[in-house]
């Protein structure tokens, strides 16, 4: 097989390569570029910064195959970093690399495949695909605690015909093992935290030049609509946020809902956070709709996955749930096996 | 591997390593001591200079030695601008190297009225404009003599003379890197204040450059320190680089007649073999004025990024023209000047013959080219 490897220039895709090349597969090595700073500067945090783009040019040396830097800054302006901003703008929460895997990594590379003369597509993921009687199947990796099955939660059949997610076999002191055998450089690598395009945490600073609209005051106010005084932008709250908010005293009081129209904040008490369901959008399915059916819902990269009823585009948790957010994306399971995905649209109290 | 990239650098010549290897280890000395094993490598090194100077029609003292193409680019547009007081402006095409442009940037973002002049769909400069453009701030005008990525050819002596009447003060600097292989380059004729040439695109060492500085230039340093070069170039000099630049030039220069006619000609026989094979293949390179061993061309609905994969995998070297320093293919500034589109831009590749290239070579190539693109259409 021809695999064109996704490689990132961290220690798993760095292996994801490096296991390909030992199948006996002939391998091309890829790093996208995605972003540029407004003088063309690269990022220096995250993970497609140009160390690690070098990291990954070696590694590949190393394995001695080829390996090339595509650029994608335009459809990751587009489709990532744009989304981004407006996300923000309207007090949704932004998942900018599940926006990059889904519509720059995957659907990109993919689609190009055939241009490569590559029959497959390699990452680094820490997720399993199998290939079952009713086609192919996407499956929790085996290192629970570094599972990346919620960001895949969007793929379908199409997609994961033509995935190979080789370190999802392993543990991550595995893969770690395997790089350090083979004297790999990315081996001892600490993982990127930082969302690459704003770089050091530097969320504000960016949004400050792209959407100036979430600095701007606006007023806060109670549930029952009391007003509690005025915040120096939306920007500074996330639904569920307790601190911050200038109420030291009393009961726990919590950001409950933004109202991006009017920057408006709406504060209430633990019970008034509490979801019971929520409304979805483009919901996706690995292996087709299976019609109403409880699922295992997980609505955090590295929450626990909650019991509810999943009928159409409407989702019912069997306990209410806190910190759910338009925006965020779900992924929905059975035992570890991954149904499908969708986006909250807004939540049902 | 058939190498048709030879614009971003050629292989050495024969006989300039033996050279250079001679000179590291046998004339090993610092040119600027006072003791005889410096003597013996000043000697080397003034030599180079003497030779290097005859074969462009300079006298020696023209000659500065820089790290390359770049540095002398640096030195020729800052070194102009800082040295005057009044006048600072600096006049560039729009399809000048990185090494001119950002230079050219650089002093607009320190104050100095710097212009872009555009360029027609061939790629030569609007002569009008650029002469509009020459006012009592300008300093210096930079036009490059062959163009990297298409291989357009300007004629230096034609805009020298229009810019001296226009105002004899102002100097003329051409980046000349493409063009020593191809076109004969005599500054008595050319009548150019500065001329940058590097040694690695005609068979040289990397690294190693000259700038031509004309009798009577000042020039504000870019590099400071020990005073060599006059002054115009502080650092101690690279001996070994600068006989192997002279080598290569000396080389280069004699093969020159061979070069045009038959690098030329595979170059013309590939192109034509492509015309025929590819449907609505649009060359970029113009059909007048052009260098014998460039060919830049536009195959319609094929990524230049995905032919160039395909053709490295398939064992031909080419480029898309410009690369940032990552590797990944950028939209190229030349073609967008002429008026491609960047779409139009990011189809487009170029292939580039050398002094060692063979009529297989190009004709396997060629057919390689064909069947991928008929493959990825």
């Amino acid at each position: 097989m021809r695999v064109l490897v996704a490689m990132s220039g961290g220690v798993d895709s760095s292996v994801a390569a490096a296991l390909m090349k030992d199948a006996g597969h002939e391998v091309v090595g890829v790093t996208l570029k995605l972003w540029s700073g407004p003088n063309g500067e690269a990022p220096t945090a995250g993970c497609c910064t140009v160390s690690d783009a070098e990291d990954a040019r070696r590694v590949a040396a190393q394995l001695d195959i080829p390996y090339y830097v595509l650029d994608y800054t335009k459809e990751f302006r587009d489709g990532v970093v744009d989304r981004f901003v407006h996300d923000y703008a309207s007090a949704r929460t932004p998942n900018p690399c599940i926006e990059c895997n889904r519509t720059v990594k995957f659907d990109r590379l993919l689609s190009r495949l055939d241009d490569f003369d590559c029959d497959v597509l390699a990452t680094g993921h820490h997720a399993r695909v199998r290939e079952g009687d009713d086609g192919f199947s996407l499956h929790r990796g085996s290192d629970k605690a570094k599972d990346q099955s919620y960001v895949l939660s969007m793929l379908t059949q199409l997609e994961l015909a033509r995935i190979w997610l080789p370190v999802g076999e392993l543990t991550k002191p595995r893969v770690r093992a395997v790089a350090a055998g083979m004297g790999m450089r990315t081996a001892r690598k600490p993982e990127s935290m930082d969302i690459c395009f704003v770089g050091q945490r530097d969320y504000r600073g960016f949004l400050r030049q792209n959407a100036p609209e979430v600095f701007s005051p606006g007023p806060m106010v109670d549930v029952d609509g009391t007003s509690l005084g005025s915040h120096q932008g939306i920007v500074e709250f996330t639904v569920g946020q307790r601190r911050g908010l200038g109420m030291a005293v009393g009961e726990p009081r919590f950001v409950i809902r933004i109202e991006p129209e009017t920057s408006t904040v709406v504060i209430g008490g633990r019970d008034d956070l509490a979801a019971s369901g929520a409304i979805l959008d483009t919901t996706t399915w690995t292996s087709g709709d299976p019609g109403a059916t409880t699922v295992m819902a997980q609505y955090r990269a590295h929450g626990d996955p909650v019991k509810s009823w999943l009928d159409g585009s409407t989702l019912t948790f069997d306990e209410p749930q806190e910190a759910v957010s338009p925006g965020q994306t779900i992924a929905f399971y059975d035992g570890d096996r991954v149904l499908g995905g969708a986006l909250i649209a807004e939540t049902i109290r | 591997m058939i190498y048709l990239d030879h614009a971003a650098t050629t292989p050495m010549r024969p006989g300039v390593w033996e050279a250079m290897t001679e000179v590291a280890s046998v004339h090993y000395g610092n040119s600027s001591g006072v003791h005889g094993v410096s003597r013996d490598a000043k000697n080397q090194l003034e030599q180079a200079r003497e030779e290097i100077a005859a074969l462009i029609g300079a006298s020696p003292l023209e000659i500065v030695f820089t790290s390359g193409g770049t540095e002398s680019d640096n030195l020729a547009l800052k070194g102009s601008a800082w040295n005057r007081d009044r006048r600072n402006g600096a006049v560039v095409s729009a399809i000048e190297h990185g090494a001119v442009l950002d230079t050219a940037d650089v002093l607009r973002r320190s104050g100095a009225p710097t212009q872009v002049i555009g360029v027609d769909a061939d790629g030569h400069i609007d002569e009008e404009q650029l002469l509009a453009a020459v006012d009592d701030t300008t300093v210096v005008v930079s036009v490059m003599m062959v163009n990297n990525e298409t291989g357009v050819v300007h004629d230096l002596e034609t805009i020298t003379r229009m810019v001296n009447e226009r105002d004899p003060r102002v100097l003329v600097h051409t980046d000349a890197v493409q063009a020593f292989s191809s076109q004969d380059l005599d500054v008595s004729h050319l009548g150019v204040d500065l001329l940058s040439l590097t040694a690695h695109k005609f068979g040289g060492p990397k690294g190693a450059g000259i700038l031509y500085v004309r009798d009577g230039t000042v020039l504000e340093p870019v590099l400071h320190g020990g005073g060599q070069e006059l002054g115009r170039r502080s650092g101690t000099h690279d001996v070994a680089s600068a006989v192997g630049l002279a080598h290569a030039m000396r080389v280069a220069a004699e093969d020159r007649d061979r070069f045009r006619i038959e690098v030329g000609g595979l170059r013309d026989q590939f192109e034509k073999t492509l015309v025929a094979g590819i449907d609505g293949l649009q060359v970029n390179t113009p059909l007048v004025d052009r260098s014998p061993h460039h060919l830049n061309i536009r195959i319609p609905g094929v990524s230049n990024e995905t032919l160039l994969m395909r053709l490295d995998r398939a064992g031909v070297a080419a480029s898309a023209g410009s690369a940032c320093q990552s590797g990944a293919a950028e939209v190229s500034h030349v073609l967008e000047a002429m008026g491609l589109t960047s779409d139009e831009a990011r189809e487009s590749v170029r292939f580039s013959f050398g002094w060692n290239s063979t009529a297989d070579e190009a004709g396997e190539a060629a057919d390689i080219v064909i069947d991928l693109v008929g493959e990825l259409r």
